[in-house]
């Protein structure tokens, strides 16, 4: 590499003052930009005090709305208050009334509980793994056998005796045929063992054992807790954390127990439907061929009928919101383009020669443009009642005056010579327009459009959640409850088809009408 | 020949007409659709369509002022309807802040954060989906779905999502106007990149540049201009984006407008929505000029 004298040096910079001269000002606006944002972001940091925020984030609950997207919990509660241990699964549970999963096994013997205690029936908990008693035995068969507390030598694998109520004339008790253990087998070998009055949890080789003591309704573990669970205070219940597999909470009266599958569960069909619980060749078959379901209509109907009406994913609904949607958009854009077209051809200066007149009306449509689209959906939801009427007036409001603003700059801009060609040729002024001025401007005036088309698609989603109509109503109602995240990831990846599908129509049309590549 | 053209002529005027009604009986069957789903039936509602107005008008002319600035009305009763002061947020001793222009200058907070950080990772990752930056396609093609996600991503998703987490605030409105603009800037930028000029590229190559040099020599000095001004762009639609994010729960103006309009404040909402009004023409106007003095008469081209 050569080196350059200093006599060059000089000479190259006296001919570059320029680059080798600049004012302070430029030559230190890269430091001088990063200070101010620097200082700008502690600013900010101040003014939203987004430390504290973030801080006291319930992050343990983001990561369970997160798993939640993609799938599910079943979580049915495992009670022994009475001593005879009772499996519960809440009401709409997503595996339906009374459900025997094979993730839990329970072992049936003879039981010691209250003879007030409410008797249950073993059978409901039941699960097809287990080595239980035949269904028919599943009756109790202990019915009367009344055993005292000091003399109880019956082999019951667990003694129990029921002191909560201390005024209950005491040692009175039943022995009867019951559940005395349940196992909750979550994935990845985490098993939870529940006997009245013993939990033990194992997870990865360790092994926590949780005594229940009823009487004083308290919870003690043995040893030392391990890194997954937590115990707020002393004989306070503890809750366990298995990852994604789940959760449990133990108490003195009951397990709660957290099991989470993968994946969306009754997608197609709910609980009610007749078509629930049958692997997809079944329902196929029934669909094609197979006995009617129902005797008025055909299986294939009812079937389309359970799918659209799925009480749990609201199809039929979604669907007609995501239309919404997609209608507000549409027909919102195209009015407003059909509103602004004519309107800028007055508002353009070199087209409509009166001052006044192009004043106006682009004070108009910048009236129009500022104006929030919120706003004018807050006007319209009370206007017309919630719905896509008022999305499509937000809209169409709206984009009348960026479309007026954006044509008339366009008209503003074209080149002159065409529209003096037919002139020349004696053509009346609106001959000129057509064929001197529209063609030169239409590609650019509908590959504007197409573009706000495509961005309103997306805007329409989020005034929908103020009330003027389409899916962004149904959205924000699913997230409210915190408890449909499942939902929210199915509507968005609707959403997300749309924009995709829409943003390579209007992409396609836009570089075939520009006639770029 | 004239008949060729006369045919080809025909075909394409065939051709517009089909399109045309295609798109009228698109257009009828949205119309019907929109208002058989609707609450209201337009016709029902059209003679209601300008009750707004009269939810707007003030007792006085000067109720608007006193809205406001916070001061009080000779109209208070008792009720928060005419209770200005009670939005005061004092500062320092007696001196305090009208609380909608408190208000307004969250939301602009917001929208100046939300787009700081879009500016800053669309910037980052703007080299790394530029064809004549990037040599690896899967690298490319990787960068550009991840932003072309972040762009469609429903922005009311991602501000619930962390309204559950963070409770009520602002600061889920950040996130959800920053990850938007990542994506859109990260989009305009690295076509901004793509037509630059690669002649300083090359020579910082020749001298033995490397990768990051090259940007920050060869690229960035020529491109700043025009992120500079497409961060002015998106620095305007996320005012408008905050405040409608707002409105939904994430705090600032927004929330203060619907609660307004939906209980019937009339000097409180028109208040509001003149400080909007008057606050997006400022950042409107501040941004034009800006832009203009940066690049010149291009920025107000249009392009996406």
């Amino acid at each position: 590499m050569t080196t350059l004298a200093a006599a060059q040096i000089d000479d190259i910079e006296r001919r570059h003052p320029d680059v080798f001269h600049q004012p302070l000002v430029k030559r230190f606006a890269a430091p001088l930009g990063m200070i101010c944002l620097a200082l700008y972001t502690i600013y900010v940091w101040w003014f939203f005090s987004i430390g504290t925020v973030v801080a006291n984030g319930n992050w343990n609950l983001a990561g369970n709305y997160l798993a939640d997207w993609v799938s599910y919990e079943v979580r049915p509660d495992i009670e022994y208050e009475s001593g005879d241990i009772e499996i519960k699964f809440p009401r709409f549970s997503p595996l339906g009334d009374d459900p025997h999963p094979d993730w839990i096994e329970t072992r049936t013997g003879s039981v010691t509980v209250a003879a007030d205690a409410p008797r249950n029936d073993p059978s409901k908990a039941a699960s097809d793994g287990s080595f239980m008693s035949p269904a028919s035995s599943a009756t109790r068969t202990g019915d009367g056998e009344f055993s005292d507390m000091s003399s109880n030598s019956s082999a019951t694998s667990t003694e129990i005796a029921v002191k909560k109520n201390v005024f209950e004339p005491q040692s009175v008790t039943e022995t009867r045929n019951g559940i005395t253990s349940a196992i909750v087998m979550y994935r990845g070998g985490t098993r939870l063992e529940v006997a009245a009055d013993e939990v033990s949890v194992t997870r990865g080789g360790e092994t926590l054992v949780l005594r229940i003591d009823r009487t004083n309704e308290n919870v003690t573990p043995q040893g030392e807790l391990p890194r997954w669970a937590v115990q707020k205070g002393e004989g306070l219940k503890v809750f366990t954390y298995f990852g994604f597999a789940g959760r449990a909470e133990v108490k003195w009266n009951e397990v709660k127990v957290y099991r989470r599958f993968l994946g969306w569960e009754n997608f197609w069909f709910d609980t009610n439907s007749p078509f629930w619980g049958k692997s997809s060749p079944q329902v196929v078959a029934l669909a094609l061929s197979g006995e009617r379901v129902d005797l008025d209509r055909a299986n294939i109907a009812v079937m389309w009928d359970n799918i659209v009406n799925n009480a749990e994913w609201q199809h039929g609904d979604v669907w007609i919101k995501l239309l919404q949607t997609i209608v507000m958009a549409f027909v919102g854009t195209l009015f407003a383009v059909l509103i602004a077209f004519p309107l800028s051809f007055v508002a353009a200066r070199n087209v409509t020669p009166n001052r006044f007149l192009n004043q106006v009306l682009k004070r108009v449509f910048d009236f129009l443009r500022s104006v929030d689209m919120l706003i004018w959906a807050l006007f319209f939801t009370r206007a017309f009642g919630p719905g896509p009427l008022a999305g499509i007036s937000a809209i169409f409001f709206t984009d009348a005056g960026t479309f007026g603003k954006l044509y008339s700059e366009t008209l503003e801009n074209i080149d002159d010579k065409q529209r003096e060609g037919v002139r020349s040729v004696g053509a009346s002024p609106a001959a000129v327009q057509r064929f001197g001025v529209v063609p030169q401007v239409l590609p650019v005036f509908i590959s504007q459009a197409l573009y706000f088309w495509e961005s309103n698609t997306r805007s329409a989603t989020i005034i929908g959640a103020v009330g003027a109509g389409g899916i962004g109503l149904k959205l924000w109602e699913a997230m409210r409850t915190n408890a449909d995240w499942e939902n929210v990831a199915y509507m968005v990846s609707l959403i997300l088809v749309v924009v995709f599908v829409f943003d390579n129509i209007s992409n396609a049309l836009r570089s075939r009408l520009t006639g770029d590549t | 020949m004239e008949r060729h053209w006369r045919q080809l002529n025909n075909t394409r005027r065939l051709y517009t007409i089909l399109g045309l009604i295609g798109l009228a009986f698109a257009l009828t069957a949205s119309l019907w659709f929109a208002n058989e789903t609707n609450a209201g039936k337009f016709i029902d509602r059209l003679p209601h369509l300008f009750d707004f107005v009269g939810d707007m008008i003030p007792r006085d002319a000067f109720e608007l002022w006193r809205a406001l600035f916070d001061l009080e009305s000779p109209y208070y009763d008792g009720s928060f309807q005419y209770d200005y002061p009670v939005g005061r947020v004092y500062i320092w001793g007696a001196f305090y802040v009208p609380e909608y222009l408190y208000k307004m200058m969250e939301t602009l907070n917001i929208a100046v954060l939300a787009t700081f950080v879009g500016f800053s990772f669309g910037f980052m990752l703007c080299f790394l989906a530029a064809k004549n930056l990037t040599r690896s396609r899967w690298l490319r093609f990787a960068v550009r779905r991840f932003m072309e996600v972040l762009r469609a991503f429903p922005e009311i998703v991602i501000a619930g999502f962390f309204l559950a987490i963070f409770s009520l605030g602002p600061i889920p409105a950040i996130i959800a106007v920053a990850i938007h603009s990542i994506g859109a800037l990260g989009k305009m930028y690295f076509e901004v990149v793509e037509n630059a000029d690669m002649k300083p590229d090359e020579g910082l190559r020749a001298a033995g540049g490397n990768w990051i040099e090259r940007v920050w020599f060869g690229i960035v000095p020529q491109v700043m201009p025009n992120f500079i001004s497409y961060f002015l762009l998106r620095l305007e639609i996320n005012v408008r984006a905050s405040t409608i994010i707002g409105a939904v729960g994430g705090g600032g103006i927004g929330e203060t407008l619907r609660l307004s309009i939906s209980r019937g404040h009339e000097a409180k909402t028109l208040a509001i929505i003149l400080l909007l009004f008057v606050t997006i023409i400022c950042v409107d106007q501040f941004s034009a000029w800006l832009r203009k003095r940066i690049v010149g008469n291009q920025a107000f081209e249009f392009g996406p």
